[in-house]
């Protein structure tokens, strides 16, 4: 089973100091630290392991030190920075866990990109050596990119001619999209295996920076003073902790502080089941600080981050995820108005951009969603993303036969309206009615009230509302359908429909991620006995079925 | 611009004809005789000095004697002559045709052999330049200087391929290897052993000994390259790489000889009061090239190295001689690796492990010169004997660069090393007593009290000849 919670102290792969507003994450791989046996990750190459304990230090910076404004990225090891993806790893894992892999790096680079974006905290590649393939997209995630200038360090992406696949972690698409290289030299850098150094890859603005070697770590921390000056985060802050999270694992069931998630193997479902937040819940950002990671959002997030990538990796048969809420709504809707309100302090800020990122994680897994709305449940703002995430949502109309229990209503509250974008750029809602604002604006308008069942399913927010006696049937059937469709299928028609709207750099590298290097990471000439990635490091040579599809 | 190539750059590949490459090599030339005059020799521009120059690749063209001042020595492009009937003897491409052009497929692959074998050339330059201040000898000045214009020369060659046949690419790495220089904080040489000092004559011995013995390897293994070209370059600079180590040879065994002379002398083994260089401070240094040129032949495993054979761009010593498929398809290779605390010896995939099987062939040609060594003490009447160390002894390289051993290759702990690391390595004390012994000698026939006279000749001249002209 694979972990996804660390610690700096468990680290095997990275080190992280701090330094006032400089921390300086560097990389030093525990050859013999691979997640699974077969391979070594030598000359600081990676897999998930190594980047699990990146993305805890990521995201470790923006909670637990406020008062870091600059990260440098950079390697322990004298002539290499990171040679990227560990390819005899690639060659021994199944597809899916390739696929798997992918995803969560990429998510991890773009969680680099969030933290310079939204939350001030700019990352710098010093690239101190050779820089290969998944090596230099990690640079790319940075904001600021500089080599060693020794005459021997290049930054390369050598994926296709010398692997037969493509660069995975987004670095065609940032080459181009996100640095401005323009189309022809990219095209000439991607098919050089020894990549380019010196002024042409700064002509070329691969790097943006050129530094002598006695030079380089002087220069590094100049320019991240200069980085850290030009920074808002505060001044005098304490960041808070993250604590282990509180999760055990009997049987089926897991169970978190806020969240529970049973797993039905045999019908191949999870039920998640969020739980609202209890009374005292804190108003302030003093007393928020002082709840830390036990103020209910940021738990829930936590928590539902880690069920996310518990059961996209471990339970890779489980492929329908139900989601249930239950507790006092207006409770969430007052936990939405504290995050709005001080939305500027920077630890709400922290609060908030996670809950964002989650549910970006959420709307990306290959797991087909469905959402129930039943009396007792709490999907209000923030909650209420998860209807909006869902595929498919359900909304109880009117009570179970024999309740007395109030019927199930939803609410909308600002949370719902700009902070928790998608990766295309639009909220939920604005997702849902492309191209029609009055939709968005009937609901908007309704902020902060109730929508009973029949108003919801009016306003668009949930698909259908059956009543107490055709709900058990209808939800059984609709899942049981499901679960008998191709899941290869599946997952494409759900990544198709749930990203309408406009491409960004985000929406192209997922996309571009699941359609040509899925499709690539099939094919015989990468993954067939003969294929470039399963000999690759035998030195034999893979021959190419030349036949262009 | 008129210039008569062929007088002043010796060639065989018929450079007066190919106008790209002229144009290449002129743009190249003033920035190398530059490179010679900052970072070659040091104030030996005006020096005559009795080197042989290769003018053709016939029997009496490659061994041309005469006085040259060295930045007017002409440094010429010679190819061993071709065989047009060549095949390829090993790799996927086995039994085709030699190549006569890079093929696209493996431009990358081949550059990248040419330039890290080019770098080390005017490497060795850089490292000995203040040599010639504490020369023991003129006779030995002039050995010192040959070997520089001769890694002179191998640059050229390996300039040469880059300019003729690499394109754009091709010049700009054949510029590079001008502003890379040993030592150099920002841009050092490529290969680690080419970034040490080479502070005194027993450490150029030394090098010569045991780091120019690794370029005849790597030589010999690009020699067996598909690439035409690059074969018969290599094949022409093997001729005169054997000198380099003859120097490095007889040199030690100089020193071998004086020591032992003053040992029974003075009935003595410590001989450093007598101005001689005692026979364990020579092991000493013999441990500490010897360990650091091993490290060259790479990672004991290499992906690149399988690549390089499995293709056909480098092959192993004498391909020809081997009795084998020559494709190393499914066949197993013994290395020595790690295990725990314990060095086992493994079957590994005899592609990746082609770097290994170099080594050993390296280890048993070091050993015969070490033996040789060993008769001129024997023959001296005394006991003591040199000894290789454990290939696991002070590698920074492959599968021992993590752990610490003896010389005889016995794991041991980080503070183990600590203790007993200067009983095995050249200590500060060491160095300093060794460079104190390092006076200029420049009179004809006169020579070092740490070294004997040598027995041979140079082009019939005797040691007392005037091998270097200070004018």
């Amino acid at each position: 089973m694979i972990k996804f919670n660390t610690h700096p102290d468990e680290y095997q792969h990275w080190s992280l100091e701090i330094n006032r507003h400089l921390a300086t994450l560097k990389l030093n791989v525990n050859e013999d630290g691979g997640l699974y046996k077969g391979y070594k990750l030598k000359l600081n190459s990676y897999d998930l392991g190594v980047d699990i304990e990146l993305n805890d230090a990521v995201q470790r910076l923006r909670f637990e030190h406020p008062e870091v404004r600059t990260v440098v990225l950079t390697s322990s090891m004298d002539k290499v920075f990171c040679s990227g993806a560990n390819i005899k790893m690639l060659g021994l894992l199944s597809h899916a866990h390739k696929v798997n892999f992918c995803k969560f790096t990429n998510e991890t680079r773009n969680s680099i990109e969030d933290a310079t974006s939204c939350s001030g905290q700019t990352y710098i590649a010093a690239i101190n050596g050779t820089a290969a393939g998944g090596g230099y997209e990690l640079a790319l995630a940075s904001d600021y990119i500089m080599l060693v200038d020794d005459s021997s360090s290049a930054v390369s992406l050598p994926e296709v001619p010398l692997l037969a696949v493509l660069p995975g972690t987004g670095g065609l698409t940032r080459i181009v999209d996100k640095r401005r290289v323009r189309r022809d030299h990219a095209d000439f850098f991607c098919t050089v295996t020894e990549g380019i150094r010196g002024k042409r890859a700064v002509q070329w603005k691969l790097i943006d920076e050129l530094v002598p070697r006695s030079k380089f770590s002087d220069m590094v921390e100049k320019r991240a003073q200069e980085f850290s000056e030009k920074s808002y985060r505060p001044l005098d802050e304490q960041g808070i902790t993250l604590t282990g999270l509180n999760r055990t694992i009997e049987g089926d069931h897991i169970r978190y502080d806020n969240l529970t998630a049973s797993c039905d193997r045999q019908s191949g479902v999870v039920n998640l089941t969020i739980q609202g937040p209890s009374e005292d819940l804190p108003l302030e950002p003093e007393s928020i600080k002082a709840a830390g990671d036990k103020f209910w959002p940021l738990a829930l997030a936590r928590e539902l981050d880690d069920a996310i990538l518990h059961l996209s990796f471990n339970e890779l048969k489980l492929g329908t995820w139900v989601f249930r809420s239950s507790g006092n709504a207006e409770l969430v809707a007052q936990v939405d108005k504290v995050l709005i309100k001080h939305k500027e302090h920077w630890l709400v800020n922290e609060i908030v951009h996670y809950l964002k990122r989650v549910l970006k994680r959420l709307d990306l897994v290959s797991r087909s969603l469905v959402t129930l709305v039943e009396p007792g449940s709490c999907f209000t703002g923030t909650l209420l993303e998860l209807v909006f995430a869902a595929d498919r949502s359900y909304m109880l109309d009117g009570n179970f036969e024999d309740s007395t229990e109030p019927p199930a209503v939803l609410q909308t509250t600002e949370m719902n309206f700009g902070p928790l974008l998608m990766c295309n750029g639009l909220t939920r809602v604005q997702t849902r009615f492309l191209n029609e604002p009055k939709m968005i604006e009937k609901i908007q308008d309704q902020n902060g009230k109730d929508f009973d069942a029949e108003e919801a399913f009016e306003s668009g927010i949930v698909t259908f509302i059956p009543d107490d006696i055709d709900w058990d049937e209808e939800v059984r059937i609709s899942i049981e359908e499901r679960t008998s469709f191709s899941p290869d299928a599946l997952t494409g028609m759900e990544a198709s429909l749930r990203f309408a709207g406009p491409e960004t750099l985000e929406t192209k590298i997922f996309g571009r991620l699941s359609a040509w290097q899925n499709w690539i990471f099939q094919r015989p000439n990468a993954a067939g006995e003969n294929g470039a990635l399963k000999l690759y490091g035998t030195g034999k040579v893979s021959k190419y079925d030349k036949e262009r599809v | 611009m008129n210039i008569n190539y062929s007088e002043k750059i010796p060639n065989n590949v018929d450079l007066s004809s190919d106008r790209r490459l002229q144009r290449a090599l002129e743009q190249w030339q003033p920035k190398f005789l530059e490179w010679w005059d900052e970072l070659g020799p040091d104030k030996s521009s005006e020096l005559d000095v009795y080197l042989r120059t290769a003018i053709s690749v016939e029997k009496e063209g490659w061994a041309h004697f005469d006085y040259v001042k060295m930045p007017e020595y002409r440094w010429g492009i010679f190819l061993t002559p071709s065989d047009p009937n060549r095949t390829i003897d090993f790799g996927i491409h086995k039994g085709q045709p030699a190549w006569q052009e890079v093929p696209g497929e493996y431009r990358s692959e081949l550059r990248r052999l040419i330039v890290t074998q080019g770098d080390t050339e005017p490497a060795s330059v850089e490292q000995q330049r203040y040599l010639g201040k504490t020369c023991p000898s003129l006779y030995d000045l002039r050995n010192l200087f040959q070997v520089n214009v001769e890694e002179g020369r191998h640059l050229w060659a390996m300039v040469y391929l880059l300019q003729a046949y690499f394109g754009r690419d091709g010049r700009e790495e054949a510029e590079a290897m001008l502003e890379r220089h040993s030592g150099d904080q920002d841009k050092p040489r490529i290969l680690d052993a080419f970034n040490e000092e080479t502070p005194d004559w027993l450490s150029f011995f030394m090098f010569t000994f045991f780091t120019d013995r690794d370029g005849k390897f790597q030589l010999a293994s690009l020699a067996e390259s598909a690439f035409d070209p690059l074969s018969r370059s290599c094949r022409f600079m093997l001729t005169e790489e054997a000198h380099h180590m003859f120097v490095g040879e007889s040199g030690v065994g100089r020193i071998v000889q004086r020591t032992c002379d003053l040992m029974n002398q003075h009935k003595t083994d410590d001989v450093r009061e007598q101005g001689g260089i005692d026979l364990p401070t020579l092991q000493k240094y013999l441990n500490f090239h010897f360990s650091v040129s091993a490290d060259l032949f790479g990672q004991e495993i290499s992906t690149n190295a399988a690549t390089y054979y499995n293709t056909s761009l480098k092959g192993r010593m004498a391909e020809a001689k081997i009795d084998d498929n020559h494709l190393l398809h499914d066949t197993s290779y013994p290395v020595l690796e790690l295990s725990g605390d314990k060095i086992i010896k493994t079957d590994c995939p005899a592609l990746n492990a082609v770097n290994e099987r170099l080594r050993d062939d390296y280890i048993e040609d070091c050993d015969l010169g070490v033996r040789r060594w060993n008769k001129i003490i024997e023959n001296s009447g005394h006991d003591f004997r040199f000894k290789l160390p454990h290939r696991a002894f002070n590698r920074n390289i492959g599968h021992f660069s993590t752990i610490h051993a003896d010389p005889e290759g016995n794991i041991i702990t980080q503070d183990e090393w600590d203790r007993k690391h200067l009983e095995w390595l050249p200590s500060q004390e060491d160095r300093t007593f060794v460079q104190s012994l390092m006076q200029p000698v420049t009179e004809p026939g006169e020579i070092a009290g740490w070294i004997a006279p040598p027995k041979g000749k140079i082009n019939r001249q005797s040691f007392e000849f005037e091998f270097v002209c200070f004018n």
